[in-house]
């Protein structure tokens, strides 16, 4: 009997271990990466573009960089995404073949190695179509890759209308267009927006197809057109990091803190639009 | 005029045209994939390629034999496999069935957020600080070593096991629980010898899932392992994954139509055939396992 319990009470502890276990390792993450990173931290660093000597080295391409290729990659990716994920949630047939297949294909998409996606972006965009290692490049590929994300959790946010909110609808004598667009759409606006806003996140920090499609670790201007050559945050820590300069790995460290507050504050968005939009319900 | 119906139809069909991308994207990627590669393939004998035991592309005399890079990865799969299998599951198991409702709400989104950081982030964290940890216990590892990156590779995939088991003993019927305890079961019975085994098919899928996150990693891979494409088993000494081939290539500036450019091509064709594999077959076993009836 007391074996018995005593082999339960070590299942519990064990398992709380390897939830703390979780905790800690970011904790670590975070708090080894923050002690290199503060006494580089500084509006010169923010302000700065890249250079062959630590001290001097800034991330100001890295960071506008980044933002120009979100920006683009939103534009072109969040409406096709939503789009979609409506057409195949309220409009097609549920039960038709092509519709499952679809489904499928997205759900496979949605797992496809990032790399992939990259090489896609290289001989697709890049030298198919001829657009280069441009901004625009970059955009199209990570387009793709998140597109699959946008679509699946749009879907989810759609199945989590109540139907009693479709029925009123049609019963109210609305159109089908009119109960999507108008009550069905702005019903599951938060979950959609958190879905975007987890795919966007997962853009930022992105890197590995870039590289594939040429964002440079050195780029010394700001992009003005969309053809023009970039460098992203998370190439600007690659780039950093692989070097054998220990002053450089502060530099990346640093603008790891970056990136992650980045990611941290967008996450805030997310939590913020929900909060707002669950109050617009209860009224 | 435009009648209600008539716009009804019309928003119908334009619709349908936004999922033009993502259908030519699955073609694309094979089209491309197999258009490129096929140059390669031309010059070197697939049975050479997917046999070959020496990946030598960049030197003369070149040789594209792929075990090497396959021996690489697996180092990367299977530690990290060992690593975040059972802490992943003991931690889906905490978070299911032992934490309180509290805990659990505060616990959730830490899980959330390791899954949020990126893997470039990872792979510093294991070159610069794991490695000189690793070396403490070790002092014999390499400053690029399979195991480090197995390890933060290990961290990535774990909150992808812990979710899929989450979810799955959350669905479990309350009635089954109810009966162990019924039956004078401890908490640990219940789990290991009832629960448990009514997830397997779950925890089989996500497994395959994260075996295929593990294959397709690519940065923390190619920062804290390495490039070298050597058959060996020691996870202290530097490797080359198939994923870190490519960028290795890639930042080399390959131009067009060498054979470099189009090995990349051809190890990618065989990363996306492997994954998708593993994929498949994870999403049909937990279609299966929805699909069951208490």
């Amino acid at each position: 009997m007391t074996t018995r319990k005593l082999q339960n009470k070590l299942f519990v502890m064990f398992s709380k271990t390897c939830c703390l276990l979780c905790i800690f390792i970011l904790l670590f993450l975070v708090i080894t990466t923050l002690i290199r990173a503060i006494p580089e931290l500084s509006f010169y660093f923010l302000n700065s573009y890249p250079s062959r000597f630590a001290n001097k080295a800034g991330i100001k391409a890295a960071l506008v960089g980044s933002f120009y290729l979100i920006g683009l990659t939103s534009l072109i990716a969040l409406p096709i995404g939503v789009l979609s994920a409506l057409y195949l949630e309220e409009y097609s047939n549920k039960k038709s073949i092509i519709k499952k297949t679809l489904e499928l294909n997205i759900s496979n998409l949605a797992a496809m190695p990032s790399i992939v996606y990259g090489l896609v972006g290289l001989a697709l965009f890049a030298r198919f179509l001829n657009l280069g290692t441009s901004l625009l490049t970059g955009s199209l590929t990570l387009s793709l890759l998140i597109l699959p994300i946008i679509i699946v959790s749009t879907q989810a946010a759609l199945k989590t209308v109540p139907k009693s909110v479709t029925l009123a609808g049609y019963a109210m004598g609305a159109h089908k267009y009119q109960v999507v667009f108008g009550l069905q759409l702005p019903y599951a606006m938060t979950g959609i927006l958190t879905g975007i806003i987890l795919a966007i996140s997962r853009a930022i920090g992105e890197s590995a197809p870039l590289i594939i499609v040429g964002a440079v670790g050195y780029v010394s201007f700001l992009p003005t057109s969309l053809f023009d050559s970039y460098t992203v945050l998370p190439i600007q820590i690659f780039n950093w990091a692989g070097r054998p300069n220990e002053d450089f790995h502060n530099r990346s460290a640093a603008a790891i803190i970056v990136l992650l507050l980045v990611l941290l504050s967008f996450n805030l968005v997310a939590i913020y639009l929900r909060q707002k939009s669950l109050r617009n319900k209860k009224i | 005029m435009l009648t209600k119906q008539k716009i009804d139809c019309y928003i119908k069909i334009s619709l349908r045209a936004f999922l033009i991308p993502s259908i030519v994207c699955t073609l694309f990627t094979i089209l491309f994939l197999t258009k490129e590669s096929l140059p390669f393939f031309a010059e070197v004998n697939i049975i050479d390629f997917l046999f070959g035991r020496s990946w030598q592309p960049l030197i003369e005399p070149r040789s594209f034999g792929v075990i090497p890079l396959i021996i690489g990865t697996m180092h990367i799969v299977i530690i990290s496999i060992l690593f975040a299998l059972p802490v992943g599951i003991l931690t889906a198991i905490y978070l299911s069935e032992i934490a309180s409702k509290k805990h659990r709400k505060f616990l959730k989104p830490i899980l959330e957020l390791l899954a949020g950081i990126p893997s470039v982030v990872f792979g510093y964290f294991a070159l610069i600080t794991l490695t000189p940890i690793i070396r403490i216990i070790f002092p014999q590892v390499e400053a690029f070593n399979s195991l480090s990156a197995a390890i933060v590779v290990g961290v990535m995939i774990l909150p992808l096991i812990t979710s899929l088991c989450d979810d799955a003993l959350q669905s479990l019927p309350k009635s089954i629980k109810d009966a162990a305890y019924a039956l004078g079961c401890t908490q640990f019975e219940a789990v290991f010898f009832i629960q448990l085994p009514a997830v397997l098919k779950q925890i089989s899928a996500s497994i395959l899932l994260a075996i295929s996150r593990a294959i397709g990693e690519t940065m923390a891979v190619t920062l804290a392992a390495g490039a070298t494409p050597s058959l060996h088993l020691n996870p202290l000494k530097s490797i080359q994954t198939m994923t870190s081939f490519i960028v290795q290539v890639c930042l080399g500036d390959a131009s067009s139509g060498t054979v470099e450019y189009h090995s990349c091509f051809a190890v990618a064709l065989l990363l996306f055939i492997i994954t998708f594999f593993f994929n498949g077959l994870g999403k049909l076993l937990i279609r299966k396992a929805n699909n069951y009836d208490y």
